[in-house]
């Protein structure tokens, strides 16, 4: 922190943090203690990645792919229905989400009247809802997909209507943020000219927030890949031996096999489980790394 | 928008009237029920866990619930008390707690207090990747790591396979995240002219930080931990695999205890019939549950609102 005096800084805010005044015992204490706090995560985010990649390191080979999984050789157990049924899963809680999500958002923004005192009901429901529970909306997939007349359990759309109940709050409140940093003058100019309400958002607003919406929706995404308890709701097999074959089939996704597998006692399911996780944790990386270049590359600055 | 401006006398001039378009109409119709989804949606989660519910407090007294202390509602003599589960959630979630508020605190301060704008930038989305971690990944990592290596071995604290200790620790570490953006979001909206007030009366950083910056986003603070709170309430994975598979009334965290979210999921995946009592119990936990959120949730957005207006 003695660096301070070397930078560069502009005058409003740097040169008023009193830098040069942290030289006695309790400021250098407190500054470690906090320096800490902010790397214990990244300690322990760290013994979690090399344990898990320890623990697996025996199965890093093809077979975690391409077999089903198996109760009577655990040593051959594989991930491929897990791993299709996730890519099924998230499509179509993608198809399910995004729309309806963006919809909202869209009225929320643009065209609610912000004083009306159902409109404000609609916000504060949105901001309960991004924190219940995730096994709450697996409870409320299996009662809407009964109220639909779907007898089966553990099928794709039931799965796709839990996750996508639970990542929409936050797909609304993402979009809302992206919609929101547009500026008036885009909107105001476009009204000016003629066009209607409708017309200026989707040609105009919807436009130059897509960044933000796309960087939000896929971080909510990458939130769904990984849950396990809504789809254990709503009665997800753990073993399949089939590749899921439409939205109507039935399915499993790999934080569910994972979650079954570290309940098994035998050894070889523990390894299994771990290599599994490296290849989730895999995907939520790539997803959050696509989010992240979107942001990088589109964001534009008005 | 739907004045009409008459045109003039001269039937050639232009007509300015300004119509509606059917399909504009139509179009803020679907966003509007769009919208109005996600009140359908609470309204469902209340009937679809009050229905069941009300079935089970039909069979079992509402005064065994609250008031019994054994929770074995398969068991030959069954009984229905729910304090053994809500105990043990808000055990898992002090010790997640305890672990959460400082680390969540301190790196909040580091970020918003000490760090430089790019430091904030880089550092934060580290913090961001802490939250991505699925919550499986978490309690694999607690049955593996946090109870074996760390707490037998390196510790020698006398845990079992399963305890609290272990549920808790690894949920304070997955709610740190929580914590610490949305009180780096309070401590930031503290307003630069009482940091520099501080400083122009001879604080350094550290003072400053605790006793200026710290009071004056206090409520944004406490909205962030009550948040932290709910979060942890409601998780289910970890304290699934973790904290242990039997009711346990007890104050030791070093125990293995069931928790109201761990009942659930254990439950859901087993064998029982559905509609008879035993079923239905999924539901009466599942709507405690959901309350003891809401009822947080609550709090914490009222609290969060009380902070926004005093800038």
């Amino acid at each position: 922190m003695a660096a301070g005096y070397g930078e560069t800084a502009s005058m409003t805010v740097l040169a008023s943090t009193a830098r040069d005044r942290d030289h006695s015992v309790g400021s250098m204490v407190f500054l470690f203690a906090l320096w800490f706090s902010l790397f214990f995560g990244v300690l322990v985010l760290g013994a979690l990645i090399v344990s898990t990649a320890i623990d697996g390191s025996p199965r890093f080979d093809s077979e975690l792919v391409t077999n089903y999984s198996s109760r009577l050789r655990p040593e051959t157990t594989g991930f491929r229905a897990g791993i299709l049924g996730t890519v099924w899963v998230m499509i179509a809680t993608a198809a399910l989400a995004i729309p309806l999500g963006i919809a909202a958002a869209l009225h929320l923004e643009e065209f609610a009247n912000r004083e009306r005192w159902w409109n404000r009901l609609v916000e504060i429901n949105i901001q309960n809802l991004a924190a219940v529970p995730s096994v709450i909306y697996g409870m409320l997939a299996v009662a809407s997909v009964a109220l639909i007349g779907i007898q089966q359990r553990g099928l794709v759309v039931s799965g796709a209507i839990a996750l996508a109940l639970l990542i929409l709050p936050v797909i609304i409140i993402a979009t809302r943020e992206a919609v929101r940093a547009v500026p008036r003058e885009i909107r105001d100019g476009s009204l000016a000219l003629g066009a209607t309400q409708w017309q200026t958002t989707w040609r105009q607003i919807l436009p130059a927030a897509i960044p933000g919406i796309a960087t939000g929706t896929i971080l909510g995404l990458s939130r769904a890949i990984g849950e396990a308890a809504p789809l254990l709701m709503i009665g997800t097999a753990s073993t399949v031996l089939f590749d899921p074959n439409g939205f109507m089939s039935q399915f499993t996704a790999l934080p569910l096999q994972i979650y079954t597998m570290t309940s098994q006692p035998q050894e070889e399911f523990r390894v299994a489980a771990a290599a599994a996780i490296i290849l989730l944790l895999a995907m939520i990386l790539a997803l959050n790394g696509l989010a992240i270049y979107i942001r990088n590359k589109f964001q534009r600055t008005w | 928008m739907n004045r009409t401006i008459a045109p003039a006398a001269n039937p050639q001039a232009l007509d300015l009237s300004t119509r509606r378009r059917p399909a504009d109409t139509a179009i803020r119709a679907v966003l509007l029920v769009a919208a109005l989804l996600s009140v359908a949606t609470t309204i469902g989660i209340f009937v679809a866990l009050l229905r069941p519910a009300l079935d089970f407090f039909a069979d079992v007294r509402i005064a065994e619930f609250f008031g019994s202390t054994r929770w074995a509602p398969n068991a030959a003599d069954p009984s229905f008390g729910v304090w053994p589960l809500v105990s043990a959630t808000l055990l898992i979630t002090l010790v997640a707690l305890l672990l959460a508020i400082p680390l969540g605190l301190g790196a909040a301060m580091y970020l918003s207090e000490y760090a430089s704008t790019t430091t904030r930038r880089r550092l934060k989305p580290v913090l961001e990747l802490l939250a991505g971690v699925p919550s499986v990944v978490y309690g694999f990592f607690a049955l593996t790591f946090v109870t074996p290596t760390l707490l037998q071995e390196v510790l020698h604290v006398d845990v079992g396979f399963t305890s609290a200790l272990s549920a808790g620790l690894v949920l304070g570490v997955m709610i740190i995240p929580t914590v610490a953006s949305l009180s780096e979001d309070a401590m930031s909206a503290v307003p630069l002219a009482l940091r520099q007030g501080s400083f122009a009366m001879g604080a350094n950083r550290m003072q400053t930080t605790l006793r200026v910056v710290f009071p004056a986003a206090l409520s944004g603070i406490a909205a962030a931990v009550i948040l932290g709170l709910s979060r942890a309430v409601g998780e289910t994975m970890i304290v699934t695999l973790a904290a242990g598979s039997r009711p346990n009334l007890s104050l030791d965290p070093r125990e293995g205890m069931q928790a109201m979210t761990g009942y659930i999921a254990t439950t859901a995946g087993g064998e029982n019939p559905v509609g008879s009592t035993s079923y239905n119990t999924l539901f009466a936990v599942g709507l405690a549950l959901f309350t003891m959120t809401l009822v947080i949730n609550t709090v914490s957005v009222t609290l969060v609102r009380r902070y926004r207006q005093e800038y």
